[in-house]
């Protein structure tokens, strides 16, 4: 979520930059190119493959438990009786469809908030950045357990993706509303208000484009930030631990002691395939970064 | 003047916090459509196989609801909400531990928790922020981007893969940490103190390791533009060594963003921390919310989110409260 506090104040390196005038060349950076190339394996592998799938993994006990690793299953079975491989490409895909679905839906809110918010400035201001400050400091934990608790059992995975972005949507906000701060002094804003254009058409012809570099590193930071929060509930068991996801896998291979048992493979494929999926993720997002600042530093 | 301002606007947005995360923590319950007192004569009718009558069912409510602040229109309620959590710090009592009140057992683990944060987060951030500044001060050198890239691998990995990876490696590949922590209970001594500490060691590293990469990477930007500013140049000129420059020039300037961000950030190291004292059962206030979230134990829950709440709000308003003696501008403003 924060990474772009980190990512934001780098320098630009004009001798990188040169002679990448052309076409979409200037975006390419060794670090978004390999983040890219780990997404798209990871993304198209994950919703390919199961295409292939002899038997939906979720189902229990459909072959032999605690089987090793073997060409039929690649990375063996787990403690249910299920394929350790095929659920890990289930929860791959299902954590990115649900990284996707609230990096969508938070994107929307925290632009629409923040432009407004900072653009429109006055009370409106004041009352939505208190709300926006009291949501980022609330540590959100506790309120997804308090609502995980209730809701459970009558919750489908789609409802974790509308709380996770209820609750999401605020550090956006913030960011997109500082930019806007100083964009409302500029001149060509000051020149297209006094064209008589509306409030409504000066944040979208004119402010928008400017911070659509930033809502695309917003976008990624969020994916990232929706798939370790519905990990994070389904490792304490609190979202749907039926359905596959990076999270699920590690809750079932912690409650069925994996590791007292000896079966490694269960809980190191997940752990890997995360920190490969999230490295992925991170080096695009900072990769990003790096390249608009590149741009902004040639142009 | 300035330093005064400052306070009373900072105490300003504390309250504020305080009271919007409240009314929050207020509202959610009675925003969904179940209702914790079903819940709980469900589990009684459960318990006695359907025994109960629709009469007694009734009176059960009423008794509940009387018990729990669930009476009256949803004004009084939040009043008396307010007046309950701000003045009494009551929850009434557990369900589970019944008559237990919610503020004993909350109060018991609020100690683990801040005890652990505190020293965890100190750590990270000094550790983090020395790698930062050494990546960033040193940046055209290539063994800085090694620095860096070790921020890069460790940034992005949630808590519940360092914990668990932490356990695999620490109590299994190599058992130098037990796999099931036992914290004594009871007066305490020097021996039970160091109980203690041992057993904390392991989410301690987790949550190290966690804090360490975000630092790095957010010091090192912040110190190779620190280290690109006139005033550094200047003092580079006038003789200044590499040590000094670094310290008093580059550190000194570059920090002041890095304690705001703490301050920012506190809410999701916060979450962290009461995940990874699930995963480790570490006694604190997270074991508690697990332990109450799994057997509905709503009175618990609320007493435990709320003070989650009041603590990061706190330690926020700590953390700006100190800001001034760091930075001199707001001070001679």
């Amino acid at each position: 979520m924060s990474s772009t506090i980190a990512t934001d104040s780098v320098p630009t390196k004009p001798d990188e930059a040169e002679g990448w005038h052309s076409g979409l060349g200037w975006l390419l950076n060794p670090r978004l190119a390999l983040g890219l190339l780990i997404i798209a394996v990871m993304g198209i592998g994950s919703f390919v493959l199961p295409i292939f799938c002899p038997i939906d993994p979720s189902i229990q006990a459909t072959y032999l438990k605690n089987m090793p690793p073997s060409w039929e299953h690649l990375l063996g079975t787990n403690a249910l009786g299920q394929d350790i491989f095929w659920f890990l490409v289930f929860a791959i895909r299902n954590s990115l469809m649900l990284g996707i679905l609230v990096g969508v839906g938070v994107t929307i809110i925290a632009t629409a908030i923040g432009l407004s918010a900072g653009y429109v400035g006055g009370n409106y201001e004041r009352v939505v950045m208190l709300v926006v400050d009291t949501f980022i400091t609330i540590p959100l934990l506790p309120i997804l357990i308090i609502l995980g608790g209730i809701i459970r059992g009558n919750n489908s995975f789609l409802m974790v993706g509308v709380i996770i972005t209820f609750f999401g949507w605020a550090f956006g906000a913030r960011t997109i509303r500082s930019m806007a701060l100083t964009l409302r002094e500029r001149e060509f804003i000051n020149m297209a208000r006094f064209s008589g254009a509306s409030t409504f058409d000066i944040l979208r012809r004119e402010i928008f484009p400017y911070v659509t570099a930033y809502i695309l590193v917003a976008f990624i930071n969020t994916v990232l930030f929706a798939i370790n929060t519905e990990a994070t509930l389904a490792v304490i068991g609190l979202s749907k631990v039926e359905v596959p996801t990076l999270g699920s896998i590690i809750f079932w291979a912690l409650n069925y002691n994996a590791l007292f048992n000896g079966n490694y493979v269960w809980i190191v494929a997940p752990i890997i395939a995360t920190v490969t999926l999230f490295l992925g993720l991170f080096l695009s997002s900072t990769g990003f970064n790096a390249a608009f600042a590149n741009k902004r530093g040639v142009l | 003047m300035g330093v005064l301002q400052y306070v009373a606007k900072r105490l300003g947005q504390y309250f504020a916090v305080l009271f919007v995360g409240l009314t929050i923590t207020f509202l959610i319950p009675r925003l969904l459509p179940t209702n914790p007192i079903d819940g709980y004569i469900g589990q009684i009718q459960a318990r006695a196989n359907g025994a109960l009558s629709g009469n007694d069912i009734a009176l059960l409510r009423a008794n509940l609801e009387e018990l729990y602040g669930l009476k009256g229109d949803v004004l009084t309620q939040y009043l008396s909400f307010l007046k309950r959590v701000i003045f009494q710090f009551d929850f009434g009592p557990s369900f589970t531990y019944y008559p237990q009140p919610v503020s004993q057992i909350v109060f018991t683990a609020l100690p683990y928790t801040i005890g652990l944060l505190m020293v965890s987060t100190l750590i990270a951030w000094f550790l983090g922020n020395v790698v930062g500044l050494v990546a960033g001060y040193f940046h055209t050198k290539r063994a800085a981007s090694i620095l860096e890239v070790v921020g890069i691998m460790l940034y992005p990995i949630p808590y519940y893969i360092l914990a668990v990876t932490v356990i695999l490696v620490l109590s299994y590949l190599i058992p130098i940490f037990p796999l099931a922590p036992s914290f004594p209970v009871g007066q305490m001594t020097l021996q039970k103190a160091g109980m203690i500490i041992y057993n904390s060691l392991l989410p301690a590293i987790t949550l190290i390791l966690a804090g360490f990469g975000w630092n790095i990477l957010s010091m090192k930007a912040l110190a190779v533009a620190t280290t690109e500013e006139p005033y550094v140049t200047y003092s580079r000129l006038k003789g200044a060594t590499n040590w000094t420059r670094m310290t008093g020039y580059v550190f000194r300037n570059a920090m002041l963003p890095q304690v705001t961000a703490l301050a920012l950030s506190l809410g999701t190291v916060f979450s962290g921390a009461l995940l990874t004292e699930m995963l480790f059962s570490y006694p604190g206030i997270g074991l508690i919310l697990r332990t109450a979230a799994s057997s509905a134990d709503y009175n618990v829950l609320y007493g435990a989110i709320t003070i989650s709440i009041i603590a990061v709000a706190t330690a926020g308003l700590v953390i700006d409260l100190i800001y001034p003696l760091l930075d001199p501008r707001i001070r001679h403003r």
